[in-house]
């Protein structure tokens, strides 16, 4: 150390420890993108062996959906607390990819829990109380800041439906809807879609919940409702008597738009559930469910 | 000069005490562990900038609810105070109704009394009733708002002494007459405060009718919300509220320093 007097070298330590405070104080803010890409590496090698997930309660995959739980999403019969559908019955699409998955991972049918989670309190900051989230939740890159997203286990577009006999059931194109008043729930992307393609000139009605805008649908508060095609055909089949699909939209961006299971962010599970989707995926799971569950949605005119 | 000292000694002393308190409240926040999460999904600056230009736009929204329900409000309530103030036995009808509507639009929570009004009255489908979210968001703040101050106005009344009425019917003046250019000025100016004080809670309670689809200030940040799976546009549309909120408090206060000022003047 003689090459340096000793005023410089405190001088140079004194910057260094301001200069490691800072990067430490950085890092405790997680602010940066870099936390993030090393979360995602970790999560492709932890092992997938059942022992070894990252689980809310051990030995339980704990899934989270919103109540009531919707067909065609979910299936059977209502079953205390669950509304309309039982989440349990291993019934309806997002039921059954659950279940798919559980397996896959080695949970018995019996190890799955199912817990009510709002979509609101789904993003809430905080450890999350299920492992993940499956509740027609469609990936956006700002939600990917605040939660770890699954694969797409469905690629979806969006409907719109219309009662049958009103002035706007007789549109053929999107240029033909701009003028009529329109609805979303809302946390979809039916209502970014409404703003950036049919670019409408009232604006729309957002709602809360499903039963919201079904209602405002109902009493022609709203000439149409934006929702995904899947549940357009149960709206259109079970929830509003005289009203009819007008047609699905083409995907507005160059990627589908798709939904995703949510987790924490950072959560190791993902990688795992990743895996197991790609193994469905291939192995033709995903399609046969699609098949029993979502057929219906394959067959709806499209409105450019 | 002692006094002087005290004085200053005394805003040294808040001072001090002030900036003490923040500073361990802002220490022990920052400190907690999940802070740098908080800070990440409620104070983001960027989604802030972002996000607030369409809030305000939608918070135009709450003010013009504001506004339009409040002169409805100053008349319905001011009615009904003085129905309910109606002497005699003759009267018990309309004064058990005050009553009855009194009681039941301040029982009932606000939001159920849109969400029923807002989803009801239109799906009677009749012809000539209006269908818009927004207009029976408006009616429903109306309707219980009425029942607030319809409350406030009465206290005013019966503040004001008996004999003052009895005056101004010993000098010839009919009851209305009396209520009219006696009771209610005296009345009106004592409530002024309590008055704007459900004036700021209709402002807030604008952010209710949401519920039925509306895009407000409160709609337009859970979108921004939801969206992004960041609460950053709910502080934006909270800085709107407070931001009109404020004035209307310090206006208050004033109101009531200068009555204050006023009626002391005439006492010396």
């Amino acid at each position: 150390m003689p090459k340096y007097p000793r005023g410089r070298v405190a001088a140079v330590r004194r910057i260094l420890a301001l200069l490691a405070v800072t990067a430490l104080s950085i890092a405790a803010t997680g602010c940066g993108g870099s936390s993030n890409k090393s979360a995602e590496g970790t999560t492709t090698a932890a092992s997938c062996s059942k022992g070894d997930l990252n689980l809310v309660n051990a030995g339980t995959l704990t899934v989270g959906t919103d109540n009531p739980a919707y067909p065609p999403w979910f299936g059977g019969s209502e079953k205390a607390p669950w509304k309309i559908s039982d989440p349990y019955s291993g019934q309806g699409y997002e039921s059954a990819v659950a279940y798919a998955v559980a397996k896959q991972l080695g949970f018995a049918k019996s190890e799955v829990k199912w817990i009510v989670v709002p979509f609101n309190t789904s993003f809430a900051p905080g450890p999350k109380k299920f492992d993940f989230d499956i509740n027609q939740i469609s990936f956006k890159p700002a939600r990917a800041k605040a939660v770890d997203f699954s694969d797409s286990y469905y690629d979806v577009n969006q409907a719109l439906v219309v009662l049958k006999g009103t002035p706007i059931a007789s549109a053929t194109s999107v240029d033909a809807l701009k003028p009529y008043k329109f609805g979303a729930q809302l946390g979809t992307t039916s209502y970014d879609y409404i703003k950036s393609n049919i670019k409408p000139s009232k604006q729309p009605a957002v709602f809360d919940t499903n039963d919201a805008a079904v209602q405002s649908l109902k009493n022609k508060q709203i000439d149409g409702l934006v929702v995904d095609l899947p549940t357009a055909f149960y709206v259109t089949a079970a929830q509003i008597e005289n009203s009819k699909i007008l047609g699905q939209f083409p995907n507005a961006g160059a990627a589908p738009e798709h939904f995703g299971m949510v987790f924490e962010k950072g959560n190791s599970l993902v990688g795992c559930v990743n895996d197991a989707l790609s193994k469905l995926r291939s192995d033709g799971t995903l399609q046969r469910l699609r098949d029993q569950w979502l057929a219906k949605a394959a067959g709806a005119p499209v409105l450019k | 000069m002692t006094a002087g000292v005290e004085g200053r000694r005394a805003v040294v002393v808040a001072l001090l005490s002030t900036v003490v308190f923040f500073t361990l409240l802002g220490v022990a926040i920052t400190h907690a562990p999940g802070w740098p999460e908080v800070r990440r999904t409620f104070f983001d600056w960027g989604q802030f900038k972002d996000s607030f230009p369409e809030i305000a736009d939608a918070f135009l929204l709450n003010v013009k609810m504001f506004c339009i329900a409040e002169a409805f409000i100053l008349v319905f309530a001011l009615l009904l105070a003085i129905v309910r103030s109606l002497p005699g036995p003759v009267f018990f009808p309309l004064r058990a109704l005050g009553i009855a509507y009194a009681d039941f639009f301040r029982g009932v929570p606000t939001i159920l009394v849109i969400a029923l009004l807002g989803f009801g009255a239109p799906a009677l489908q009749l012809k000539h009733v209006p269908l818009s979210t927004t207009f029976w968001g408006i009616v429903a703040l109306i309707l219980v708002y009425t029942a607030y101050v319809s409350e406030v106005y009465r206290a005013g009344i019966e503040s004001v002494h008996p004999s003052q009425d009895a005056a101004a019917r010993s000098l010839g003046l009919t009851h209305f007459q009396s209520l009219r250019k006696v009771v209610l000025p005296q009345a009106v100016r004592r409530v002024i405060p309590p008055l704007l004080n459900d004036f700021i809670g209709l402002q807030k309670d604008t952010a209710l009718v949401g519920f039925l689809g509306s895009v407000e200030a409160f709609k337009q940040s859970q979108i921004d919300a939801a969206a992004t799976f960041n609460y950053t546009p709910f502080v934006a549309a909270a800085v709107l509220f407070v931001a009109l909120t404020i004035p209307l408090a310090r206006f208050t206060d004033w109101l009531v320093l200068r009555d204050r000022r006023r009626r002391q003047a005439v006492g010396a």
